[in-house]
């Protein structure tokens, strides 16, 4: 009972903190519209259509499985600023367990993408991206896979580093790769050679064909296994992150 | 109330215990090898210049840093193998400020308790009762970043007392407090201390406050206790009181045969004459001196057993400048 009101309590007051940084909100909105109409309409223009549809479309769940992507990981530099600020440590002390403090942050990060999220779906349903109510849903449900994945390796990163630019260092090393090679931008089945290998071993692949599939149809590999990948990979993450929360 | 206790120092309720406490950072050993133990109920003040290790003690005590040797239990849990049974037991306020910025006092508190784990019968009652205290209840609504940076250690003291700990830690608590709060937040101190059999560690830079309010003081230095001991006996071994006299027909061979002279210097036909506790000998010591023109007292303070020990002064303006430094560098 008091471990869930202490994974409520941190929640409450990461959710808090985001509408209360108006910055925070607007830039995590701003650069998604970016990629969807200034580069999807732009290079969609050079191309004709890609599995079907139009580029702009076909890179809509990469995009959003993109903005998911950057915002939790990112998310990971806040821990950096807490501790720095020393409000961690009123946290730090409290009697409940370093899990519940994992936990309660991840949901916090989850909270922050998922909203993001929302307005994405809001933008997808004018552009004319095919959004029925199951699609809908079952794309929200993967994308907080993804999220908690992704917070996880963020909190991961945030745990064991003392500074918010060694952090964005470290960061830019994780998140480009893992963007670049996971078919958000272009589809990964034409690759060969080593590029598919890193398509293969890297998780965002299975994330970005889930939501793909579920929102477009087309995908590369059984939706079960993209699940069972993401939920895997969140797994090892939360028990990394556990275990740095621990030690910190 | 009983705690539980290991082995043998069973017989009196003692809730702080270390044996050889270590720390080190490099070759520095902020805390070194300290042997400690503080009783039920008691109020126990560390006392030493900048650096002399009481943070990194605190630290150890409450479970967010991990001791280089040496072993140390709070409330009778181990705090390396049971951090969060300490962690149950205790309350602090850290010398660095930690509330939130971006939400507002009461939000603060709110949350203070659900991490806490207080009853949910009892809460709004509580925040009631901290907020009053500390004097922030017409301000509980605002942004911690409108306060000012003694309001924020208000803050940070009700918070740190909400939960009625029954080990309360205060690193540099009432620092940057004007001494109408200072004064308003002991008593409530001492006075929940005896209420609830509350067990209170803490570090000042305020001599007076030390010496008013700690049950026993350890002086410490280059992270080793140098002494330690009641304020009173602590003044009553080193601290001399001066008086400063004129006395008409000046005698000083037979003033130096009592026993409680310590020592008599002359100076422009004025007598300065060190003896111990003058409250109780002054009457007598005048007369041996015979008639006097002129009579001063200076108690001594804490502050020269400090100097006594150390051979170093504790300067209030320079104590720890980190609380300040911090705040403005926000
Ligand atoms: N994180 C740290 N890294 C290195 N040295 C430290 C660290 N924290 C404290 N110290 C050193 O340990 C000693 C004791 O510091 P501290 O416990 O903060 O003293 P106090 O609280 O009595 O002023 C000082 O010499 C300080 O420089
Ligand atoms: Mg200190």
């Amino acid at each position: 009972m008091s471990e869930i009101e202490g994974i409520y309590a941190i929640w409450l007051r990461e959710a808090k903190i985001y509408m209360r940084e108006k910055e925070r909100v607007i830039s995590s909105i701003v650069s998604p519209l970016l990629w969807i109409f200034a580069f999807g309409a732009g290079v969609g223009s050079t191309i004709e259509t890609v599995q079907g549809y139009s580029y702009q479309i076909f890179i809509y769940p990469g995009i959003v499985v993109m903005t998911v992507l950057f915002a939790s990981l990112f998310y990971g530099v806040y821990i950096i600023w807490d501790r720095k600020l020393d409000f961690l440590k009123e946290v730090l002390v409290a009697p409940v367990s370093r899990a519940s403090v994992f936990a309660g942050k991840v949901l916090g990060g989850a909270t922050d993408a998922m909203i993001q999220v929302v307005f994405l779906l809001i933008i997808g349903l004018f552009i004319s991206v095919p959004l029925t109510p199951i699609v809908i849903i079952n794309a929200f449900l993967m994308l907080l896979l993804i999220s908690i994945a992704m917070v996880s390796i963020g909190l991961v990163i945030g745990a064991n580093l003392k500074s918010p630019e060694g952090f964005t260092l470290v960061i830019n090393f994780v998140m480009w790769p893992m963007f670049f090679f996971s078919g958000a931008l272009f589809p990964v089945s034409n690759l060969s050679g080593w590029l598919s290998v890193v398509t293969f071993i890297n998780p965002l692949t299975y994330g970005v064909d889930a939501v793909r599939g579920i929102i477009l149809g087309p995908h590369q590999f059984p939706i079960f296994l993209d699940v069972a990948m993401m939920l895997l990979f969140s797994l090892i993450a939360m028990s990394i992150g556990v275990l740095s929360f621990r030690r910190m | 109330m009983h705690t539980k206790t290991e082995g043998s120092f069973s017989r009196e309720p003692v809730v702080i215990k270390t044996e050889a406490l270590t720390r080190k950072y490099g070759k520095i050993s902020a805390v070194d090898s300290m042997n400690l133990e503080v009783k039920e109920g008691e109020i126990f003040g560390l006392l030493g210049p900048n650096g002399a290790g009481k943070t990194t003690l605190i630290s150890m005590l409450c479970t967010i840093l991990k001791p280089t040797s040496g072993r140390a239990w709070v409330n009778g849990f181990d705090i390396v193998k049971e951090p969060g049974k300490v962690r149950k037991s205790i309350g602090i306020v850290f010398q660095a400020p930690s509330v939130d910025d971006l939400l507002t006092g009461l939000e603060n508190l709110q949350m203070h308790n659900l991490l806490f784990g207080v009853p949910r019968e009892i809460r709004k009652q509580r925040i009631q009762e901290v907020l009053s205290i500390v004097n922030l209840e017409k301000r509980a609504d605002d942004l911690v970043n409108t306060y000012s940076g003694g309001m924020r250690r208000r803050l940070e003291l009700a918070r740190g007392i909400m939960h009625h700990p029954k080990i309360l830690f205060l690193d540099e608590p009432t620092l940057g407090l004007d001494p109408q709060t200072r004064e308003h937040i002991w008593e409530y101190i001492s006075d929940l201390a005896v209420k609830e059999c509350m067990t209170v560690m803490l570090t000042t830079h305020y001599m007076e406050e030390a010496e008013s309010l700690c049950d026993r003081i350890a002086i410490i230095d280059y992270g080793k206790i140098v002494v330690l001991d009641s304020p009173s006996e602590l003044k009553n071994q080193i601290v001399t009181d001066v008086v400063k006299l004129k006395p008409r027909i000046p005698d000083t061979e037979e003033l130096k045969k009592l026993e409680y002279v310590r020592k008599i210097e002359e100076k422009d036909g004025l007598l300065y004459i060190s003896i111990k506790d003058a409250s109780k000998h002054l009457q007598d010591l005048l007369t041996h001196t015979g008639p006097i023109d002129f009579v001063e007292v200076r108690s001594g303070t804490l502050n020269d057993v400090f100097m006594h020990y150390t051979g170093r002064e504790i300067r209030e303006a320079e104590a720890e400048g980190g609380f300040w430094e911090r705040m403005m560098k926000k």
